[in-house]
């Protein structure tokens, strides 16, 4: 059990029960569709942006609980952040969600520290990184469909 | 035969006088080499079934004899080693039609699976008999395989594909089926068992409803063979689809059956090796059936070794399996039912031993990774069926289906894991 412990900890099923930021926006700026066909995750992510200022993020759609915590977790967190910065998250997220956590500071983590676990499962690495690929795609101002398959 | 309906809980101790021998599970599972392994830990409980089934030793020592005692390629040389892969192979033909109960060896075709009879029907029957404003006639539970050849197809010759609806339990409304037909109606495709949801379809009043409009049927089978016992002349069908690894045999082979009559008339859809007579660049001749539908040097391993085990099913009778894999269904059935929250998909009273379903509150996908960690092997998401998600208003689904060798034990695995899953999310 423990190391599903470290998979589902406390704060991803509470992100998972309670997703924040979970709802359309009338007046964003951009919103990309994310879908991952293996298992059906499917979200949309919807952005506002100003200049190089992210000022809110929200999203919909429905998915394992991996999936819908990260994009609950990725959307609070990269708000109010530049574009720069949210694309070193991502690239931060990203490394430790795929076992490549050297030199990764605790501090700079802050709440994604939770999918730390997640390295440990490959097939679910997918899952995690859904919302935050298509964050990228919205940010790019690409409005085509993210894959993760 | 037992009457399936009478089969019981405890049917396991009656006397020899009765009946055939009981259902000896632990001697079926000391043939699967794999099923002794441990995974992640656990013993492995492997209930994913409709994905692919496991071997048997017999059909890998097959396969191991074939490389090590007569590889050649076949109906090309003299020499000894090719004619002796020539006979293995095309003893294997005479296998598959014994099996099926098909007339003749000739409406025998192999392919790489399922999915590559289907697009062989459609290539070459559909493209050659299938017209604008024609109809295509296909379930609401199809697998992909048996959706997208003929959306292709009706695509390309502006034909309309229709879907026959079902019912909330996963049954074909078959009263909406009779009215569906019409003389537009070329061909009714349809599954003889779901993978997605286990519900047998009523494939004779299917076919014999076809027939009076002059329609034809082709029956995905990889669900049916694993099963059922199949006899196509006594279904009646014209074209019936099946795979080798998910009857215990290897990946990479399959069935095409036809109707000779048919398959005659229809053209080749791959030219090459193997399906000639005689070739110039003026012109070609065409090999006799089942020839003309296998250009190139096919899956011989792969036919030698579906051939064995369709020998090891054959062993222990369809009909005992059935039976057998009914009691396992019922069992787990009731099992599930036990637990909070949880909520079958797909209850048709004629139904394989495919169980899917979805818990309250826990993703597929979610349920899928913990039970691996408890050794237990399930399918999680759409299996290839996103249409039928759709019509259940589900994004996917848990999904436990068994074979001739698991056993009470093993549902009771699964059950057990599924509380931890629960522990896990509440």
């Amino acid at each position: 059990m423990s190391d599903l412990r470290e998979l589902y900890q406390q704060v991803i099923l509470d992100h998972n029960k309670n997703p924040r930021n979970f709802r359309e926006m009338a007046d964003a700026t951009s919103r990309v569709e994310g879908y991952n066909p293996l298992c059906g995750d499917h979200y949309t992510i919807f952005l506002k942006t100003a200049g190089d200022k992210i000022d809110e993020v929200s999203f919909t759609g429905s998915g394992c609980a991996i999936s819908k915590a990260s994009a609950s977790v990725m959307s609070s967190t990269v708000k109010g952040k530049s574009r720069d910065e949210a694309e070193q998250l991502f690239d931060t997220f990203h490394r430790l969600v795929t076992g490549d956590q050297s030199g990764l500071d605790a501090a700079e983590l802050g709440r994604l520290a939770a999918f730390s676990g997640v390295s440990e499962f490959p097939a679910r690495v997918k899952c995690a990184t859904l919302a935050w690929h298509t964050l990228r795609n919205a940010l790019e101002g690409k409005d085509d469909k993210v894959s993760t398959e | 035969m037992t009457n399936l309906a009478t089969v019981t809980d405890d049917d396991v101790s009656r006397p020899a006088a009765l009946g055939p021998r009981p259902y000896d599970v632990e001697k079926i599972r000391a043939d699967f080499p794999i099923l002794s392994r441990e995974v992640r830990g656990k013993k492995l409980v492997y209930l994913d079934n409709a994905a692919t089934t496991q071997k048997p030793r017999q059909v890998i020592d097959r396969l191991v004899r074939y490389y090590s005692e007569e590889n050649s390629n076949v109906h090309r040389g003299v020499h000894y080693l090719s004619e002796l892969a020539t006979t293995e192979y095309e003893n294997a033909r005479g296998t598959v039609q014994r099996f099926i109960n098909a007339r003749s060896e000739k409406e025998v075709v192999f392919t790489r699976g399922t999915t590559e009879a289907i697009n062989l029907v459609v290539q070459s029957w559909g493209r050659t008999n299938v017209g604008e404003g024609d109809e295509i006639l296909i379930s609401a539970i199809e697998h992909h395989s048996n959706i997208v050849p003929w959306q292709m197809l009706c695509a390309e010759k502006q034909a309309t594909l229709r879907i026959i609806p079902v019912n909330d339990a996963g049954e074909l409304l078959i009263d909406e089926y009779e009215r569906m037909l019409n003389p537009r109606v070329k061909l009714v495709a349809v599954g003889h068992a779901s993978n997605a949801l286990g519900t047998i379809n009523p494939l004779s009043r299917i076919i014999a409803a076809a027939h009076a409009n002059g329609s034809l049927v082709l029956v995905d089978g990889a669900q049916g063979v694993p099963h059922i016992a199949v006899d196509v002349q006594a279904l009646n069908c014209d074209f019936y689809a099946f795979s080798g690894h998910k009857v215990y045999g290897p990946t990479g082979v399959g069935v095409l059956y036809g109707r000779e009559a048919l398959l005659d008339a229809m053209p080749p859809w791959q030219g090459g090796g193997d399906m000639i007579l005689s070739v110039s660049y003026e012109k070609t001749t065409y090999n006799a059936l089942p020839y003309k539908f296998e250009a190139g040097t096919p899956n011989i391993e792969g036919v030698v070794g579906l051939a064995a085990a369709l020998d090891y099913v054959g062993s222990i009778g369809l009909d005992a399996i059935a039976e057998y894999e009914h009691g396992l269904e019922r069992y787990t059935t009731k099992r599930l039912l036990e637990i909070d929250g949880i909520r079958l998909i797909g209850t048709a009273r004629e139904k394989a031993a495919v169980i899917s379903f979805v818990l309250e509150g826990v993703h597929p996908h979610d349920i899928g990774t913990i039970l691996d960690r408890e050794g237990v092997a399930v399918r999680t998401g759409h299996h290839c069926a996103q249409p039928l998600m759709t019509r259940f208003n589900v994004p996917a689904t848990g999904r436990a289906s068994f074979g001739l060798y698991n056993t009470r034990e093993e549902a009771d695995a699964l059950v057990a894991a599924l509380h931890k899953v629960i522990e896990v999310f509440r």
